[in-house]
């Protein structure tokens, strides 16, 4: 795999075992500290896309590299080693309810601190201001001692957030990661993902509800429907006509994050600044 | 999606199936232990009854059988106790290591499937093996290896009910949300880290008002096998039964149900603290 790739995706599909192929024949490149949104109507296969991505789905054929190896040719040391370098953010934050803030972010390392160090951090957190810090760049650092079913679904989705920012993964992955924060701090959220991106130089791929914000924060879009590409290109290259026909199939309008209709510009003309 | 959906259940015939199921195989189950329920209440059987339950009172209380009473307590507590931290030891890494869900092949399915599937399997046999013989065989076992005395009984029970609790605390592990330990998993945690911080904090109201419930049938369990020498209150209530003083039985048949409260109250209190 060439070395500059962070993702390379060649014939891939994805059949889940009750037959639902989720994924078709996709063929994608990614190179790295590339920033990628992935939009698709619900149903479209971006989860599945991420997961298998993320090491957490195996594909049914094609093969798959991820920075700079095929996954599933390496032996469980280097798997694991590999899973740690890369962190996902889930739609629904996978946190037990009763677990404190401080240990739901600092779980981000646990696939880099030796075993001794993830059980010692449970008894008194080993790296509270770490913790700290990425909670304050997500807004939420005053949570830091809450419980997590204390927090609203939109905070915990950034406690998720920060886990990863946390866990500091050469490939940062996120699914929907601000589809229960409001609008306003959406954009801070998917902002500071970017901005981790930039200042460290990793790959970026974030499958978004919103389509505003994914042709506002990222330099490539990348549209999904039925387990295909629909198409691949630079936001300002994105046209009306490509996102209607986009999300047919779900609704007469396209998804935003206040619900207002996008506004419409001709095709081929600048909307905003894509990354400000 | 583009043909008529059908607007029957699909579920409803496999339900109904099962439903037959379980009603075909409980009936010779009745049957064969000649379960009849109007016995209990026939002109003979009430009698046998009520002149079997008339020897129990009134209570023993004198204050020198009160107090092996009380010592006898002790005794059959220290066992339960330190059989169930024996069972806690033998149980625990066993449940970790059966559970499927803190399993890292399984994920893809990935490098080292079949060893897992390998270690699992003894592993699973053991729990299987521990928890298949009574605790009273493993008493009359270890009381030929220990000799008399609670440490037979504090093997037994730690024998059996290690065995019961590796096998429900995995399935209690399985039955709650396995997700938090799988993503940790898939960002490259371990096994333990991934229990750690993924299930135990899901799971701990569950694992412990079963682990107390178990203690509390360790007291029971400790009495019955005081009857073949572990002492405690069960030597107590042997003696109490073989000299046909019923008053005494019943004193200690009281104690248990004091027990049985008090164990109520630990995990209703524990269950508060962790919930
Ligand atoms: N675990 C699963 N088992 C079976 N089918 C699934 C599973 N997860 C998703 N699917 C199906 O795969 C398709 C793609 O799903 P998904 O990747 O979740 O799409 P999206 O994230 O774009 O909404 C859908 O048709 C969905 O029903
Ligand atoms: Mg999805």
């Amino acid at each position: 795999m060439d070395a500059r790739l962070s993702v390379k995706f060649n014939k891939v599909s994805l059949e889940y075992p009750n037959g639902v192929r989720a994924v078709r024949r996709l063929d994608c490149e990614i190179r790295k500290g590339e920033r990628v949104a992935i939009i698709g109507p619900s149903g479209a296969g971006k989860t599945s896309l991420l997961r298998i991505l993320a090491t957490a789905l195996r594909p049914s054929s094609g093969t798959i590299g991820v920075l700079d190896t095929d996954p599933w040719r390496l032996d469980r040391g280097n798997l694991r080693r590999l899973r740690s370098r890369i962190g996902m953010v889930h739609q629904a934050p996978p946190i037990p309810p009763r677990q404190r803030v401080v240990t739901a972010v600092l779980a981000g390392r646990l696939g880099q601190w030796p075993a001794w160090r993830s059980l010692a951090s449970l008894v008194y957190p080993m790296d509270i201001a770490g913790a700290e810090r990425m909670l304050a760049r997500m807004e939420i650092a005053d949570k830091l001692f809450e419980r997590c079913d204390q927090l609203s679904g939109g905070q915990l989705q950034r406690v998720g957030v920060a886990r990863v920012l946390y866990q500091r993964p050469d490939l940062i992955l996120t699914d929907e990661p601000v589809s229960a924060v409001d609008p306003a701090l959406s954009d801070r959220v998917v902002g500071e993902l970017n901005r981790e991106a930039i200042e460290r130089g990793v790959t970026l791929v974030a499958s978004l509800h919103a389509v505003d914000l994914a042709l506002h924060r990222f330099p490539r879009v990348i549209g999904v429907r039925a387990g295909e590409i629909v198409f691949d290109l630079p936001p300002v290259r994105v046209s009306d006509g490509m996102l209607a026909e986009l999300y047919a199939s779900e609704s007469r309008t396209v998804p935003t994050q206040d619900n207002q209709t996008l506004e419409t510009v001709p095709a081929g003309v600048r909307r905003r600044p894509m990354f400000s | 999606m583009n043909s008529i959906p059908r607007l029957r259940d699909p579920a409803a015939a496999p339900r109904l199936l099962l439903a037959v199921c379980i009603v075909a195989l409980l009936w010779p189950g009745f049957s064969l232990t000649e379960f009849d329920p109007a016995a209990l209440f026939d002109e003979r059987g009430r009698a046998t009854i009520v002149k079997f339950v008339g020897t129990f009172f009134p209570l023993e209380t004198s204050p020198d059988f009160l107090g092996l009473v009380l010592k006898s307590t002790f005794e059959t507590l220290a066992i339960a106790t330190a059989g169930m931290a024996f069972a806690i030891l033998i149980g625990w890494p066993l449940a970790l290591v059966v559970t499927r869900s803190l399993s890292i092949s399984r994920i893809g399915p990935g490098p080292g499937l079949m060893p897992g599937r390998l270690v699992r399997m003894p592993a699973r046999f053991a729990l299987m093996f521990f928890r298949s013989i009574p605790e009273i065989v493993w008493a009359l076992l270890f009381v030929r290896a220990v000799g008399l005395g609670p440490a037979a009984g504090v093997l037994a029970i730690g024998v059996t009910y290690g065995g019961m609790l590796g096998k429900v605390y995995s399935e209690i592990l399985e039955s709650n949300d396995t997700r938090p330990a799988t993503a940790l998993l898939e960002a490259g945690g371990g096994r333990i880290a991934a229990f750690c911080y993924g299930m135990w904090p899901v799971a701990l109201p569950e694992l412990v008002s079963y682990s107390v419930y178990r203690w509390e049938c360790a007291v029971r369990a400790s009495v019955i096998m005081g009857f073949v020498g572990a002492g405690g209150l069960g030597l107590q209530m042997e003696l109490s039964m073989r000299m046909l003083n019923g008053g005494e039985v019943s004193t200690i048949l009281l104690t248990f149900l004091l027990l049985v409260v008090l164990a109520d109250g630990v995990s209703a209190l524990l269950r508060k603290v962790t919930g």
